[in-house]
This record gives structure tokens, sequence and C-alpha cells, in this order.
């Protein structure tokens, strides 16, 4: 058997001043990691797709049918109204960030993350693949969860413009969050601890189920510390048209939280904490 | 006619000191042609793995250059990572991948397009008598079946170096020696081949040149046969046909019994075998078969490490040194 020489459409013979097309190989590189990454939240839907339509029918009976019937209105719409669009940024949130810490925790665990490391692919370019995934999967069960809520009760986007760009920006800052675990995780305790301690306790206080105008003046102030908040209402805002949040402020808070957890991990990757000995 | 003989591989100054304080690397100068076929060998912890990892980016050093192709890993890193091709010592398969995807993955992240990846995932998984198993997960395969898949998916972007750690081990001696005439193969196609093994028949069998890394240093580097005809004795087993109590004494020769048919003799490098069969014929001794106790480099690889032949070592490194100084070594 003889083998061909190198791939030398993507550099010459060593001498170092032709490199290699690097835009090329990231080009090709992101789609093999997105293509790879998407067909993995496929693989295993049972695990990834199925489990938030299961869990926010639950919230949709008992919150919504059963609880909701007896509140009656907040913030102008019907209960049920009201909470659809947080529960659908929920799944969106923990679906997302769940979806890459697995991923690249798995990867780095089973030592086959190492497959990119050694590749010429550069560390923004697996970034840019990791949250493909984690967007491509948050999308999926939204759009599941929205078709869930339709069940119980009327939605009409008001603003689908912005409630696009809200979901996938979040789906985004999720994603991000879930590799920066990733990346310090060193065990499955510390890919548990965050969503249990932190992510949880926050989307549950962040609006989800109920107009923080409920709140003591003190207790709003401490809730608009929590970055869900922001999210949850831009959302609702994009559905609904009402929000407890200026739509700008919410847009300014998730970008912000974007580039600086972007910058992060990158600074991370390059360093090599977390993946390099 | 001139023409060059690149380095595929340079290392200047290589060292690394772990968090701990451990120093794996205390200061390597190694140096790699193109189209060699290079055994880097060492006992267990002796830093070849960090060197490897160094080399791959997998480890951050923390001293000294390193070159593949004449790309400085710190200053083009995407442009020396495009050049190699690793089989790490540990199994770091998904394996919850189906075999053929792993290998068009792989290929993906050298920027190969994905039709042409498919082509050669085929390709490369027939060399490695694993295209039948293509549509399994990884995690159904045997142990010597992923050291193969391995080796397939470090070929498949067709790297010019091609780093392979310790990739037989575990694997039955028929498939080993398929996997040998594999790399030889791909190394008649101009591939240069760096190997750690702990089979030093192996690296014997397959490698023209050698370097042996000891405590982070190196205590050895030259030529195979430069480097087995440093061996000054051989021992050699001979079976009896008939069963002795003692010893038998033959002049000029040490001889210790094995057990009541075999006896052990050191063969200094200079005395030949001729006379020692005279001698055993003198003691009407009658020989069933021979064979060498261990293989040749395995011995002198036993005697470097323990004996820590270090004057011999700092003449080589000083002749390292000096080859690395000319970056491109010209030929007539």
């Amino acid at each position: 058997m003889s083998v061909d020489r190198p791939y030398e459409s993507n550099f010459t013979n060593g001498e170092s001043s032709d490199g290699p097309d690097l835009f090329s190989i990231n080009l090709v590189g992101l789609l093999t990691i997105v293509r790879r990454e998407v067909r993995r939240v496929l693989r295993i839907w049972v695990q990834t797709i199925v489990p938030p339509a299961i869990t926010m029918t639950l919230y949709f009976i008992i919150f919504g049918s059963l609880i909701g019937s007896r509140i009656g209105e907040m913030g102008g719409v019907p209960y049920t109204t009201f909470i659809a669009p947080g529960l659908i940024m929920m799944s969106v949130i923990t679906n997302s960030f769940g979806n890459v810490v697995s991923s690249f925790f798995s990867g780095k665990l089973q030592q086959h993350l190492e497959e990119m490391l050694v590749s010429p692919l550069a560390h923004t370019t697996i970034i840019l693949g990791y949250i493909a995934g984690g967007v491509v999967r948050g999308l999926a069960v939204a759009l599941l969860v929205t078709l869930v809520a339709s069940f119980f009760t009327e939605l009409n986007i008001a603003h689908p413009m912005i409630t696009i760009s809200v979901v996938i920006l979040t789906a985004i800052v999720f994603s991000l969050a879930g590799l920066l675990n990733a990346i310090f995780a060193n065990s499955f305790d510390d890919i548990s601890i965050i969503p249990t301690f932190v992510l949880a306790p926050l989307t549950y206080l962040g609006g989800v189920f109920f107009s923080i105008s409920l709140l003591s003046p003190f207790w709003q102030k401490v809730a608009l510390a929590n970055p869900i908040l922001y999210m949850v209402n831009a959302f609702r805002y994009g559905m609904l048209g009402s929000s407890d949040i200026t739509l700008s402020t919410a847009f300014t808070i998730i970008l912000f939280l974007l580039f600086g957890l972007f910058g992060l991990t990158l600074f991370l990757l390059r360093r090599g904490i977390g993946i390099r000995s | 006619m001139r023409y060059v003989v690149l380095k595929a591989l340079t290392l200047k100054n290589l060292r690394k000191v772990y968090r701990d304080s451990i120093v794996a690397l205390s200061g390597i100068d190694l140096s790699v042609k193109e189209g060699d076929f290079f055994a880097l060998l060492g006992p267990n912890g002796a830093g070849k793995t960090t060197a490897i990892g160094i080399i791959t980016s997998l480890v951050n050093k923390t001293s000294g250059t390193v070159s593949v192709f004449g790309h400085n890993i710190d200053k083009e890193p995407e442009a020396a990572k495009a050049c190699i091709g690793i089989v790490p010592q540990e199994v770091n398969l998904n394996l919850f991948e189906r075999n053929k995807d792993i290998l068009i993955n792989q290929a993906g992240y050298y920027g190969v397009p994905r039709e042409e990846a498919k082509r050669r995932a085929e390709k490369y998984l027939k060399a490695v008598h694993l295209w039948e198993r293509r549509n399994d997960i990884a995690r159904n395969l045997s142990g010597g079946m992923k050291r193969r898949l391995m080796i397939a998916r470090a070929l498949v972007h067709e790297p010019r170096l091609l780093i392979l750690d310790e990739p037989t081990a575990g694997v039955d001696i028929e498939i080993r020696r398929s996997m040998w005439e594999l790399m030889r193969k791909i190394n008649d196609g101009g591939m240069t081949i760096i190997l750690t093994t702990h089979y030093l028949e192996e690296a014997e069998s397959l490698c023209r040149n050698i370097a042996i890394i000891d405590e982070g240093r190196l205590i050895e580097n030259d030529t195979m046969v430069s480097v087995v005809s440093k061996l000054q004795n051989e021992v050699f087993v001979l079976t009896l046909t008939e069963p002795i109590k003692e010893a038998p004494i033959l002049e000029g020769y040490t001889v210790r019994l094995r057990n009541n048919q075999e006896i052990e003799v050191e063969v200094a490098k200079e005395q030949g075998l001729n006379g020692l069969f005279e001698e055993i014929s003198k003691k009407s001794l009658y020989i069933s078969s021979m064979r060498s106790r261990s293989n040749r480099l395995e011995e002198l690889f036993i005697r470097l490490v323990e004996n820590k032949n270090f004057e011999a070592t700092a003449s080589n490194e000083l002749k390292v040194k000096n080859i690395i100084n000319s970056d491109k070594e010209e030929l007539n």
C-alpha cells in the first residue's frame, strides 16, 4: 500500500512562508464539529429532546391548568399564557447549557477531545462548533415546548424578530456557560454542581413564574442582579408584548454576557487551562 | 546536483517541569530527518510521552523550542499541527461514535473536504482490516482493534510526520506483524515516523535511527546499526542433547547452567562463535539448538539505563547539538 503525500492543497512542502489555508481548514472543521454535535443530539434524542417536553408538560398541567386557573391573570394575560415564555426560556437555558457541558466533558473524560486539540483548528472554531450544538438542541427543545404550550394556551407572537433573537442569544450565552463549566470540571460532580446550585435557583427566581412587580422594592433590586430575569423578560416581551425590564437593558446585559463569556472561554482554551498539562 | 534534506522534527533544549516540581525533560536536543523511521525509547516515566505531548501541543513546555518541518510550534502552531498525525499511548476514541465517522471527522478537523474524507476513511479502514466493522461503534471493538483504528485515524489526513506512542501495546503477534508491515509501507511512501515502543525487537526491526531518553535526559542518539554495535558482549542460550549436572568450563568464556539441559555462554564481540564451537567440541557436548538470550537492543537498553553510561552520552549529545546547529543539512 502506498500513502499519498499529505494534503498538499492545504500546505506546502514544509516551507514556513507557505502556511496552510487556515480559512478552509477552519471552515471544514467547523462544519465537521457542528455535524457531529447535531448528530449526537439526534442520536440520543431520548435523553436530549424528550425529557424537557415531558417536564414542561407537567409544569403546564400543574402550574398552568390546576394552580393557574385559581391565580387568574398576571401582567394582563392569563397565568398559563404568562408562564409560557418563561418555561420555553427555562428549557432553552437548561438544554443549551447541558448539551455543551456534557459533550465537552465527555470528550475530556474519554480524551477524544485531543482529536481536535492536536489538529490545526483554531480555538475559536472549536468554541463555535460546541455553541452550534448547544443552540441546535436549545432551539429544538424550544420548538417542542412551544408546541406543548399551544395545547394549554393561545400563543400569539407579538414581535417575532425579538423573540427569535433573544432565544438564539440566550442559547449562545448558556452554551458558553456550559463550555466554561466543562473546562473546569474534573468529575461528574463538577458538571452537576452548577446546574443544581446556580442555574436552577437563578432560573426559578428569574421571573419565569412571577412578575417582579409582586416583590417588595428591596427584593426587586436584588432580582435585577439575576441575568436570567433579563432574558426571560425580553423573551416575554417578544411573545406577549409586555415585560418588567426595558428591552435595551435586556439586550445590553445579554450581549455583555455573550462577549464576556466568549472572551473568557477563548482565553482559557488558549492557555490550555483544564485541557492541557 | 545538490538537494536539501529537511528536518521533520527539531527539539532544542526542550525542558518540562510539572507543577509539583517533577522534571520530566531537562533540556533535550533532538532532530529527526524527513523520511526517517526513528525510535524514541526509554523506561516508563523517562519523558517520552511528555516530549510527544509537547510536540503535539497537548502539554505546555517550560522552555525550549520545537519545530515541525521548519514550523515553530509557538509561532506557527497551525502549520506545525497540520503536519502531524498522532497515535497516543492511551485509547482516546469517542467510544460511542461509528468507526467510519471517527475517521471522517478527524479528516474534517484537518480541512479535508467530506467526500475526500469518506474516500480516505475507506482506504485506511481497509488498510488496518477494519472496513467490515465500519458501522460499529468504537466501544464494541477489541483492544487490538481500537489500536488499529487509532492508527487509521492518525493516517486519514495523511500527515508528513506520524508519531506512534506504543501503537502495538496489547496487540497479538499476528496483528502486530501486519501493523509493522503497514508502518514500513507508509514510511516507504515518504512519511516520517517516530515510534516509541516497549517491544525493542520492534524498534530494531523497523527503525533506522534511535534516541534513548532516561530521567528526562537524552542518553543515546545514533543510528540503529551503530547503537547495536556498541554492545560488547552477547549472551547465547545453548540447548544440549544430553542433560548435564554442572556448567562445563569453556576456556575464555563465562558459562552458567540454566537447567540440566541449557547453558548460557557470554561471548565477547571480538571472540566470535567459531572459538566457542571448538571449546564445546573439546568437551564432547552436543548442541541441539542455540539462541540469543534476549534481543540485542534490549540488552543494550538495559545496560544503558541501568548503568547510566553518561560518558558515552556526553559525546553523543555534543554530536546532536552540532547537527541541530544547522537546521538544514545539505548533501552533495
